[in-house]
């Protein structure tokens, strides 16, 4: 004891700089273990980003589903390639990165208010299998030769499974509000506001 | 009643309830009296009757009833589907008309899967099984009894009844029943009506819950002060049954479940729970009524009393209304004169909503119909913008920050929204009433709610989605994957095959090389023996040379033949042409072969072998054709000499042997003939002795050809030898010369030879 202090009064540039040394090495030992033992898996923006994203699987962002267009947002490509996320997700998906909220990318498809859903005309099906190929979440139910039809539930009205129908029998209609689906609209603006918009 | 429990009661009944103190609250105009004033009235039977499949909360019953179908009054038409769900009944005796969409009590306006009833007015009531004594009953026969009677809450939300009561049931103890008799709202008095007109039928009604709950400690009947006459109405039928009456000041909204547990027991009903979950269960009094109908009377729900009031109406009362009545059915029973832009309003005037279609029948939950008229009920002035005044946060029963969430609706910010608890609002609708800016607030709430759980069917249904894609994917890549190794496995197994192929192959190539080489110098060896020696190819071109000069002469002498005018057969003019033709290709074959013989016989060495062979192998013609070819020639070159001299001796001598010559050359010419004519003997030279000698000779000088000097020298001493021998025998001079000359040029040879020898 009475050699250290000796050291410290004697030497203290050496002292200090064993000091710092043996804490550098110490809290390094501390880091090290927790980057080990704490160590997260997986890329969880990606994860993130995929929460935000509606889960068309629709393709129109260019990518094979809405997990690879995550992806390729962790990446840096721009968050609105999402025509059926709309505003509404560009805007979720600025807040989430911390970037500017930009409008959609019109080149990519425009926003549908109206939510549609794959329906088969089943006097016209021939029951050839290529829209349950195409589709994305296995949401069409049928085999070779036999009737096809959608699950109206599992649909995400992607419009994937339209185009390879040799027969043209699939029709995307709107999903209509039924007395159980309903809900109240929002009031229209204030006095004021109104009178803001019109001028 | 044993001991116990009378003493139980009567140490609760010496206590008043406590009645505690609840936040915010409103005291709007209560507008009750309207219509109290001409007692519960009968809402006459209409002609037809709609009823709504689904006048619950929860999933729509099943119709049982096929359109046609005669139905008794109370008789089941529509069967629950699920637990939650309740049955539908028949409120009067008639006939199904339709079963279809038809315009029901809904805020949207929509029509809904209703079954309509056309009453044939006669009343007729189904089987009824009224039970006496209900305490003989297990809580579980009244359950299924008060399910089976389609009982649904009265109050307004429509919770099945059985559900709620089923606590005790299934384990959790139940220590307060509470009655909800509060009946908060403004213009609405059908509670108030109800207990005016039966309180004993109530009071049996809170004796049952009781009974199906277990007997609870405490049973209150939550009653605001503004209803004396019920609280009198009620009060002597409660004696000695352990009820109590807790009457609390009037506020709104004091009806709402969770403020009247609140008010009556000072517990507060914590986020996402329910009140079984503490210990109490709260049934409306109008429900209490309903479920006293369905097992002492054993009617189920079909009817209800229902409040027709507002200053649109010239005789406002409490109505007992069958389900399913048209709304205008009872409207107009009240004296209903519709105004102009007014609504029909289902529900009171906080809570409730406007009607679209005054056909829509009333339901189990139609509590009020209010027509107001202009002056009770103006219209909304224009919304101003929030001034932040915090009247709504005061007024608020939930103790929520109305004006917070409002924002927060407004930006659509959900977590916000979530975090300041919008699913607590009860909707009651005090903040609007109070906000001095006239926000709809609540109209901005329900959207909220309604986005917020759009949004979460969103989510499930993109969680759902993103299940469905990734197992898609994964199949996929599985199925990809399953296809590439089948396809490995195949062009693994193609390359195996290939390889043993290839190496059987390799074995029967090492034998098939052998044999196909032994096969190669097998056909090499016959052709080799084939190809014969040059004597042979010169043979085989010769012969092709006879034939072909045969068959010349064949030709020539059948068309001198037939050109002859002697001929039996003279030939025609085409016959010679094509004669001629033969002849000559004949001829051009014959120049052919014997160009070729040519040839070879100049590329090959001619040597004594092939002289001798040609010589001896001439044919007789070639020989006496030769031989007048070189008679012919001595005979020119003589008349040549004989022009050219002018010698007379020599002349004669010349004439003599021209005359010679040519007497030699017709004989010659005449065998040539002879031979041409007779041109089918013209063969080689067949004679055997002939040949023997020939290929003796030839023989010999085939072995003389590749000797060695040795062999050489040899040989010549050999002969010299011979040749001495026969020198010594012979006799003859003549022939001695010969002999020795001969022996001399051996001599010389072998001289040679064995210089050659000694000097290679």
């Amino acid at each position: 004891m009475d050699r250290l202090y000796d050291m410290v009064a004697q030497e203290p540039l050496l002292a200090a700089l064993y000091a710092l040394v043996g804490l550098a090495i110490l809290f390094g030992g501390i880091l090290g273990f927790a980057a080990v033992r704490y160590k997260v898996e997986g890329d969880p923006i990606v994860d993130q980003i995929d929460e935000l994203l509606p889960q068309t699987q629709c393709g129109q962002c260019g990518h094979p589903g809405c997990r690879p267009y995550a992806e390729a947002i962790a990446n840096g490509e721009a968050i609105n390639h999402c025509p059926p996320g709309g505003q509404d997700t560009i805007d979720a998906l600025a807040n989430l990165l911390g970037v500017e909220s930009i409008p959609l990318d019109a080149e990519h498809g425009e926003e549908s208010d109206v939510a549609t859903v794959a329906y088969i005309r089943e006097d016209e099906c021939i029951g050839c299998t290529k829209c349950i190929q195409a589709c994305p979440v296995d949401a069409i139910l049928g085999a070779a030769k036999l009737m096809h039809t959608v699950i109206a539930d599992e649909c995400t009205g992607c419009d994937l499974c339209v185009e390879p129908c040799p027969v043209d029998c699939i029709d995307m209609i709107p999903v209509t509000t039924t007395i159980d689906t309903w809900s109240w609209q929002r009031p229209g603006l204030i006095a004021t506001d109104r009178q803001g918009e019109v001028a | 009643m044993t001991a116990d429990q009378a003493t139980k009661i009567a140490s609760i009944t010496i206590h008043e309830p406590v009645i505690h103190k609840t936040p915010g609250g409103i005291h709007p105009p209560d507008n009750k009296q309207q219509s109290l004033q001409r007692g519960l009235g009968i809402a006459p039977l209409p002609e037809k009757l709609v009823l709504p499949l689904n006048q619950h909360s929860g999933a729509p019953a099943t119709p049982i009833v096929a359109v046609g179908d005669t139905v008794l009054k109370g008789q089941k038409i529509a069967e629950p589907s699920g637990s939650v769900s309740a049955a539908v009944h028949a409120p009067t005796s008639g006939t199904v008309t339709a079963i279809g969409l038809h315009p029901v009590a809904h805020p949207s306006g929509m029509n809904a899967p209703c079954i309509t009833i056309e009453s044939d007015g006669k009343e007729q009531w189904c089987q009824r099984n009224p039970v006496s004594n209900f305490t003989s009953q297990s809580p579980q026969t009244l359950l299924a009894s008060i399910r089976d009677a389609g009982i649904a809450g009265l109050g307004g939300a429509g919770f099945p009844s059985h559900i709620k009561l089923s606590a005790a049931d299934n384990g959790q103890a139940i220590d307060t029943l509470i009655i909800n008799a509060t009946e908060c709202e403004p213009y609405i008095t059908a509670d108030d009506q109800l207990m005016r007109s039966y309180p004993q039928q109530v009071v049996t009604g809170i004796q049952i819950l009781a009974h199906i709950l277990g007997q609870p400690q405490r049973i209150l009947i939550g009653i605001e002060d503004n209803k004396p006459q019920a609280c009198d109405a009620l009060q002597p039928h409660l004696q000695s049954t352990g009820i109590q009456l807790a009457k609390f000041p009037t506020k709104y909204p004091s009806g709402g479940e969770k403020q009247l547990i609140q008010i009556l027991t000072g517990k507060e009903l914590p986020n996402g729970r329910l009140p079984a979950d503490m210990g109490i269960v709260c049934q409306n009094i109008g429900t209490v009524h309903a479920i006293y109908r369905a097992i002492v009377e054993g009617t189920p729900l079909i009817s209800r009393i229902t409040t027709i009031t507002g200053d649109a109406c010239a005789e406002p009362q409490n109505l007992e209304t069958l389900i399913g009545t048209p709304m205008r059915h009872l409207l107009e029973h009240c004296g209903y004169q519709a105004q102009a832009g007014q609504p029909v309003v289902m529900g009171g005037p906080m809570m409730g909503f406007a009607l679209t279609d005054l056909d829509a029948p009333a339901i189990k939950t139609t509590n009020c119909l209010l027509a107001p008229s202009t002056a009770e009920m103006p219209p909304q002035p224009p919304a101003q913008p929030c001034i932040r005044c915090g009247l709504c946060a005061e007024a608020c029963p939930a103790n929520l920050l109305p004006q917070q969430l409002l924002w927060h609706a407004q930006a659509r910010n959900h977590q916000r929204l979530q975090s300041h608890n919008l699913f607590d609002c009860i909707e009651c609708g005090a903040c609007a009433y109070v906000c001095p800016s006239h926000i709809p607030l609540v109209q901005h709430y329900r959207a909220a709610k309604a986005e917020l759980r759009q949004a979460a069917r969103e989510r499930i249904k993109s969680d759902r989605a993103r299940e469905r894609f990734e197992y898609n994917k994964q199949r996929k890549q599985q199925a990809e994957a399953e296809k590439a190794a089948k396809r490995e496995a195949r062009r693994i197994a193609a390359e195996q095959a290939k390889a043993t192929l290839a190496k059987t192959h390799a074995q029967q190539e090492q034998t098939p090389t052998e044999q196909a080489s032994d096969v190669v110098q097998a056909a090499l060896q016959q052709v080799a023996a084939k190809q014969a020696s040059p004597e042979q190819q010169r043979a085989k071109l010769e012969r092709s040379v006879n034939s072909a000069e045969s068959r010349l002469q064949r030709l020539e002498k059948k068309l001198a033949e037939g050109q002859a005018e002697s001929s039996d057969a003279p030939l025609s003019e085409e016959q010679v042409s094509g004669y001629q033709a033969q002849i000559e290709s004949a001829r051009l074959k014959l120049t052919e072969t014997q160009q070729k013989l040519k040839e070879f016989n100049n590329g090959q060495q001619t040597n004594l072998e092939d002289k001798v062979t040609a010589k001896v192998l001439a044919s007789p013609k070639q020989t006496a054709d030769k031989k007048v070819a070189s008679l012919q020639k001595r005979l020119t070159g003589i008349e040549e000499k004989l022009a050219a001299c002018d010698d007379d001796d020599l002349r004669q001598a010349l004439e003599n042997s021209a005359s010679k010559f040519r007497s030699k050359l017709q004989d010659a010419q005449q065998e040539a003939s002879a031979l041409a004519a007779n041109s089918g003997n013209d063969k080689p030279v067949t004679d055997p002795a002939t040949v023997a000698a020939t290929q003796q000779a030839l023989a010999a000088n085939k072995q003389k050809a590749p000797l060695t000097p040795q062999q050489q020298v040899e040989r010549l001493q050999q002969r010299m030898q011979k040749a001495e021998e026969r020198l010594a025998t012979l006799s003859d001079p003549v022939q001695i010369d010969a002999l020795q000359t001969s022996l001399a040029n051996l001599q010389q040879k072998l001289a040679d030879a064995q210089r050659a020898l000694e000097n290679p």
